[in-house]
């Protein structure tokens, strides 16, 4: 073999083993990098209440509630499971945040179930269109959250 | 490749090549900033904050594109030992991570008004700001490297082994839920309307252009002190 091949060979083995590592490494860091639990999550795995976590999902059609007091929200959660979370959150919500698209919720679940949020963040999804066409297609469509 | 082994055939070509890629990069950007920042569409969700697109995606794109340059010419200094692959490395690094920084901070300006805050350590981010410090840790290894006249064959197997972070960015929205959204020009289509997505393309185009104006225009900066730095040596032995 030549020198040139030698080191050429050398260097892909090499290669092959670095991708093969940080594969292994991501695929087991799979879960504990998920940014948020969806709601299908909670009702398989459970997440324990008093800690801080993140869910999110879709605002639930018709779900928001606002409290007398101005500041106070409630809403519900859902995923294209059948399972939903009621949330609270006293504070400002993004602009974005509205029924039927996504968000990402940080805070805590109480003993009843509900979660209460001390962070409320809208996620955006991967469509950009003028809002003419929205007229004319109607509700815009989301896919699934990943 | 090997035909412009020799620095005097490169720059022969380089010289002008420069000036084209400068000019048309730039007349190219000016007209689809124009185009994105001005007569585009605003987005039917995010209003006018959606213009930052044309910005944050060609930063986004060159700041891994230029990693991957980094890569290539890595790969070449190693295995085919090409006597301009350390140069091409080196001037891409700073134009690569300028523009990983742009991208960083138009995706925070973008997010204040769309998520609700600044920064949040999601997939896509953390993975997009590590790229961030391999280049900067890179740059300081080629420098030093260079200090103690080395043959730039350390940074060459790092410019290699950080470019597994690469599909790690790509993939992040994909293999894990982010807050980033997932991606919207695939291999099958798009989810972008086309009065948005021209001028994106063509800013995508213009800032390659005009990337590759800079790393040419740096190449030649280099060779230039090589040069004057190989005659000092010889002056004063």
């Amino acid at each position: 073999m030549k020198r040139k091949n030698q080191r050429l060979a050398l260097l892909l083995a090499a290669a092959a083993a670095v991708v093969a590592a940080v594969l292994l490494a991501m695929s087991a860091l799979k879960d504990q990098a998920a940014y948020f639990y969806t709601p299908g999550d909670v009702a398989r795995q459970g997440v324990p209440t008093g800690r801080a976590v993140r869910i999110g999902g879709m605002v639930q059609t018709g779900s928001i509630r606002r409290a007398a007091d101005g500041v106070t929200i409630d809403f519900v959660v859902g995923d294209e499971t059948p399972h939903t979370i009621p949330v609270r959150y006293r504070g400002i919500v993004p602009d974005l945040f509205k029924e039927k698209s996504g968000v990402v919720a940080e805070g805590r679940f109480e003993a009843g179930g509900r979660f209460v949020a001390t962070e409320i963040l809208a996620k955006h999804d991967e469509n950009y269109r003028p809002p003419v066409l929205d007229a004319n297609t109607g509700e815009h469509k989301s896919r699934s959250l990943k | 490749m090997h035909a412009f082994a020799n620095p005097a055939r490169f720059l022969k070509l380089a010289r002008p090549l420069t000036a084209w890629l400068g000019w048309g990069g730039g007349l190219l950007v000016a007209l689809a900033l124009l185009d994105g920042l001005v007569l585009a569409p605003r987005d039917y969700l995010q209003g006018e904050s959606v213009r930052i697109l044309y910005v944050h995606v060609p930063a986004a794109w060159l700041g891994m594109g230029g990693w991957a340059a980094l890569a290539a010419a890595s790969l070449m200094q190693l295995v085919w030992r090409h006597p301009l692959a350390a140069i091409a490395a080196r001037a891409v690094a700073v134009p690569g991570a300028v523009f990983t920084a742009i991208c960083l901070a138009t995706g925070s300006l973008w997010g204040r008004p769309t998520w609700g805050t600044w920064w949040q350590w999601d997939g896509r981010m953390t993975s997009m700001l590590v790229l961030l410090f391999l280049y900067a840790g890179w740059i300081a290894l080629a420098e030093a490297e260079r200090e103690r006249s080395g043959d730039g064959r350390l940074a060459a197997i790092f410019g290699l082994v950080g470019a597994v972070n690469l599909p790690v960015i790509h993939y992040s929205v994909l293999w894990w839920r982010s807050l980033h959204q997932g991606q919207s020009i695939g291999l099958t289509g798009t989810t972008i309307d086309p009065a948005m997505l021209w001028p994106l393309l063509g800013s995508a185009l213009g800032f390659t252009l005009l990337f590759a104006a800079v790393v040419l225009m740096r190449m030649r900066a280099l060779l230039a002190r090589q040069k004057v730095e190989a005659r000092l040596r010889r002056l004063a032995a």
